[in-house]
This record gives structure tokens, sequence and C-alpha cells, in this order.
């Protein structure tokens, strides 16, 4: 069942990517849809990094000294300073290890 | 220039940006070891599905047993970008065939697409123009597939206790960290993510797709009511 899901989400994939080129005319998408679109990692990675920071397992907030929140704060200004994607995921784990040990 | 030369520039104008795409694709393929799939599954959707986020999103969303409609969903928005993408360069591919227009298709990565785009913008009238795309979109899988393979092999070595699955939330960070610096975008962020909170105990891992659409909403107000934002 999982290759069968697998598959459909390649497909899916595949048509965001090929459908523009061919099935529309380019001047159909709006301007405004244009624009909303350039919103859409904004709109969507938040919504997978927040509960992985907040939450636990059963979905109960995490306590405010624990190491995941704290790793997450200094990817953020570490990735906020410096505008660099590998820095942000290695400063975060770095700074986890760290806290986990520490705490 | 010949085809083959179009085709070399394309695979060298690719090469700057793929250096964050190894790393990349090293984590995704230690990410989904490490939630549980097996490596063939893990590897396989590296050229069934390629695109990191949604390979990433995929896995994890499989791991909580989320349903399969809202990993499909998740995946259409987070692939949705693309629509953009094949709308900007549908003016310099749509004369191709067929054939062309699947691989090319298949091929287009947010990497591929900014240095191609540029070398149409400023070749539109060389007939080989497209064979730039196949060398930066045929650099970039190639590099995808032996990162997440290396990913995948590194899965199996490192111990459970690092807690690399912290790596998820942090990727997806790092994916949006130019954004931090925008005030509209901090808006729909803030939405999204307090949203996601506030729906986390709704059936079937229904939050993504239902916050991620309440911050589009936002978005669109954004633009609409608030130009000069």
């Amino acid at each position: 069942m999982i290759w069968f899901w697998v598959l459909i989400a390649g497909v899916v994939t595949f048509l965001t990517r090929y459908s523009m080129i061919t099935f529309i005319n380019p001047k159909t998408l709006s301007k405004t849809s244009k624009e909303v679109l350039k919103y859409v990692p904004s709109a969507v990675f938040p919504a997978i990094i927040f509960p992985a920071i907040f939450l636990d397992q059963e979905g109960y907030f995490l306590n405010s000294n624990s190491p995941q929140i704290w790793g997450f704060l200094i990817a953020v200004i570490f990735g906020y300073v410096f505008n660099n994607i590998i820095l942000t995921i290695v400063s975060g784990l770095v700074s986890f290890w760290i806290f986990t040990f520490l705490f | 220039m010949k085809k083959l030369q179009i085709l070399k520039k394309g695979f060298l104008d690719v090469i700057p940006l793929t250096i964050p795409v190894i790393p990349f694709g090293i984590i995704y393929g230690v990410i989904a070891i490490e939630i549980g799939l097996s490596p063939l599954v893990a590897f396989c959707m590296s050229f069934i599905i390629f695109a990191g986020s949604s390979q990433i999103a995929f896995s994890q969303l499989l791991s909580a047993g989320a349903s399969p409609l809202v990993m499909i969903s998740s995946v259409a928005v987070i692939n949705s970008r693309h629509f953009l993408y094949g709308a900007v360069l549908s003016r310099y591919l749509n004369k191709l065939n067929c054939y062309w227009k699947i691989l090319l298709g298949y091929l287009m990565t947010d990497q591929a697409f900014s240095v191609s785009l540029s070398y149409f913008k400023k070749n539109y009238k060389k007939k080989n123009a497209h064979f730039h795309m196949l060398g930066s979109g045929f650099t970039l899988w190639f590099l995808w597939q032996l990162s997440t393979l290396a990913g995948i092999i590194l899965g199996n070595i490192v111990p459970e206790q690092l807690g690399l699955t912290f790596a998820i939330p942090l990727t997806f960070l790092s994916l949006i960290i130019s954004e931090l610096r925008k005030k509209d975008h901090l808006i729909v962020i803030a939405v999204s993510g307090l949203a996601s909170l506030a729906l986390y105990d709704f059936p079937f891992k229904i939050y993504i797709i239902v916050s991620a659409f309440l911050a589009l909403g936002v978005s669109y107000i954004l633009i609409t009511k608030f130009k000069n934002f």
C-alpha cells in the first residue's frame, strides 16, 4: 500500500511541474495567484515546524526548558543573522545535543 | 552553440546551487531511515517524487499515521510553487514536443528553474536553448540520488540516540529562513504555526493542510487589501 501512495505522490508532484508548461496558457494564471504562490513555503512549513518543536508525542505543550525549544531558538537566531540554510540546520542540531547533555 | 556546449553550460551554471542540495539529500536519507522507512522505499521516493521537502513531509506524515489524503494533499500544496515556475517557463518551452516537456517537467526544481530561466531570458532566440535545462536539471537529479543514497547508508549507522528526527523541523525552518526578514511573511508564518498548534488534535493530522490554507488566505488578504504593506 505504501508503494501505491508513493506513486500517487510522485504523479501529483509531476503534474504540478508539468501542467503549466503544457495545458494552460500562462496568462490564465492571474497576477494575484502568482503572488499568493510565493507565500506557499511560509504558509506550509510552519505547520510542520511548530508542532514538532512545541508539542510532545501526545500533543501536549513541552516544558519551556526542553532542549528542542532551545535548539530551535538558536537555529532561528543563527539562521536570521547569517541567512544560511546549512548553518541553520547545523547550529540547531549541535545546540540541541549540547542542551540534551546539560539538562 | 552546439547542443553539447549548451548542455555543459547548464551543468556548470547549476553547480554552485547544488552545494546545499547535497547535505539536504543526506539529511533526507538519514531521517527516512530513522523514522522507519525501508531503505528501498526511501531511495525510490527520490526518483518517483524527486522533491526534497515533499519527501521529508511525506515520510514524516506516513510515520505519524496521517491519512493518505492528508499526505497527498500536503505534497500537492508544498509543490504548488511549481505552478509558478511552469507558468514562467512555458513561453520558452511550449514549442517543444511532448517528450521534451515531460522530461523537463520531471527535472524542474528550484535550482534548475532559476539558472535555466536566466539563460533562456538571454538566449531565447537560440534553437537548442532547452538543452541548458536538461543539463542543469539532470545534474541536480543525479546529485540528489547520490546524496540520498549516502544518507540512507549513513542512517543505518548513526545511533538513534542522536535524535536526528529533530532535523525535520530544522530543515523546514532553513527553507524559510530568508523570509523571516519580511514583515508580510512573518504574519503568514505566525498564522500557519499558531493554527497548527491549535488544530493539532484534529483527526488524520489534518492540521497541516488546514493551517496552510488559513495562512494562504491571510496572504491573499495581505496582497489584495494591503498592497503597500
